[in-house]
């Protein structure tokens, strides 16, 4: 969306407040605190698998957000990448080493509280920026979608091509190299 | 208002007839099919004409059977599996257009990244079946069912990527509106990338080592009993036409047909539908089960190039036309 039209937005919204209470509203906070909820069991629970399945929870509940605020394909994409594919290679590396029925005593790093830390600063930071950015834009929910895949692809090809490249450059580099490390491990072994 | 909620209503009821009644004729059929192939008989005595009424007796000794979960397993993940296996396609058919204009359970606007997104979410509830039995078959089949996944679904993705190209939307009517006639031709390889990953996905022969009974007795279902292994089962069927009724709306289609699009166009999706689980039911019958590792093969080394290919004759003969 460009800078104009969420100008345009908050200046016609300027009248409410900063949280009003519609059932939209309702719903996606609800759903917000199921996805905390899940995401703080997926780090808490002492039961590997489980975590993962938790995980399933919080990440399925963040493309329910993602389809509140209009934003089907992103929606779409995040079941696709995360539900369908990460978690199930997730999945698949527990499986192939260690995944006991039960509790696993011994599955701690022995950092929690750094962890605590940095998860608290990033969180911080984010909520943050999010409403610095945000606080009074509203999306119309009954106009034209504005996160339906002809918008979101104009503006991914459009305005921000160039750190859409600059990803891609980014996710090939890594891809290479995860090549280059366990090639190079095999041939340690010969 | 209320004329839109009764609309909603009997949308769902009707998709929800069509998961109910669909599935059972392709396994009716597939009984029938088999049976003729492989020169014997098949059921004949249940219900008397040609026992009909097999599959209902099936339904009926699964519902009397006794529900066991294995003392060491994971409970709750247990009993959930069969439902994460099974909603999924239910979820599909709701978005799979069979007719013009407003034929169709939910109109989705990003309409084939919804179905490959939910029915790759399918694929969790035999992860779960396999690791909460408590038994090594189960985990071996839910790792084989992991790795297949790995194999799958880039090819399927890219070669749905292709039609969306071709269509220039995702959405499912959006695509079907746009077919002409030699789209046929021009996405056939795609096509026959997309129905074989699916094939792969739906763990169906030639490619159904995560079940392979004569290796790991029913991988990831070995532990289920009565209605929790016929939902695995339904699952199976339910995938089976969501894939054909997908590759019908994507490659061939849908409800375009040499005469009556206007009225019968719903007819034309059926009976295409219909014809490619035929196709499903014959490969079970004709070919040997591959190994893990050669499906791998078969999906580094000919489906992604292949889909690949297609991508790039897409993309020349658009700019071409346009």
């Amino acid at each position: 969306m460009t800078g104009t039209a969420l100008s345009a937005l908050a200046a016609e919204h300027v009248s409410r407040g900063f949280l009003s209470t519609s059932g939209v509203e309702i719903v996606f906070l609800l759903v917000g605190l199921v996805t905390l909820g899940a995401a703080v069991v997926t780090v808490t629970t002492r039961q590997l698998v489980h975590a993962a399945l938790w995980l399933v929870v919080a990440l399925g509940g963040l493309a329910v957000e993602y389809l509140l605020l209009t934003a089907e394909f992103i929606a779409w994409v995040q079941v696709l990448i995360y539900v369908g594919s990460v978690v199930v290679l997730l999945l698949f590396g527990l499986m192939l080493t260690k995944a006991p029925i039960g509790r696993s005593p011994d599955a701690d790093s022995g950092n929690r509280w750094a962890a605590l830390g940095v998860a608290g600063a990033a969180a911080a930071a984010l909520v943050w920026v999010v409403v610095d950015a945000f606080r009074t834009t509203w999306i119309d929910l009954d106009g034209a979608p504005q996160g339906s895949t002809k918008v979101s692809g104009e503006i991914l090809f459009r305005h921000w091509v160039l750190p859409f490249e600059a990803l891609s450059v980014l996710l090939l580099a890594a891809l290479v190299g995860a090549i280059v490390l366990s090639r190079r491990k095999k041939e340690e072994e010969r | 208002m209320s004329s839109d909620t009764l609309d909603v209503v009997l949308r769902l009821l009707a998709v929800f007839v069509c998961f109910l009644v669909l599935p059972l004729v392709i396994g009716q059929t597939e009984h029938k099919v088999m049976a003729h192939m492989q020169g014997r008989l098949g059921p004949m005595y249940a219900g008397g004409f040609h026992g009909w009424a097999q599959l209902v007796a099936d339904g009926v000794k699964f519902a009397q059977k006794e529900d066991v979960v294995p003392a060491d397993a994971d409970r709750r993940i247990f009993q959930l599996a069969p439902a994460v296996a099974l909603l999924p396609y239910l979820l599909v058919l709701l978005a799979i257009p069979v007719g013009p204009g407003n034929a169709v359970g939910q109109a989705v606007d990003a309409g084939i990244f919804f179905v490959l997104a939910v029915m790759g979410v399918g694929v969790l509830g035999s992860l779960m079946a396999g690791w909460a039995s408590a038994n090594k078959f189960s985990l071996l089949g839910g790792l084989r069912t992991a790795a297949q996944l790995l194999a799958y679904e880039l090819p399927m993705l890219l070669a749905a990527a292709s039609v969306a190209m071709a269509a220039g939307t995702v959405s499912l009517p959006g695509i079907v509106d746009a077919f002409h006639w030699w789209w046929v031709p021009w996405q056939i390889v795609g096509g026959v990338v997309f129905f074989t990953a699916g094939l792969a996905e739906l763990q169906r022969p030639p490619f159904d080592m995560p079940v392979a009974d004569s290796e790991i007795i029913f991988g990831a279902y070995t532990e289920y009993t009565g209605l929790r292994f016929a939902m695995f089962l339904l699952a199976e069927y339910a995938g089976i036409v969501v894939l054909c009724g997908l590759t019908t709306v994507l490659f061939l289609g849908g409800w375009h047909g040499p005469f009556g699009a206007d009225g019968l166009g719903w007819l034309w999706t059926l009976l295409k539908t219909l014809v490619l689980a035929f196709v499903v039911i014959w490969l079970r019958v004709t070919y040997p089960r591959l190994r893990e590792d050669q499906l791998q093969k078969l999906a580094w080394t000919v489906l992604i190039p292949l889909a690949l290919a297609q991508i790039a004759l897409t993309g020349v003969v658009k700019v071409v036309i346009q």
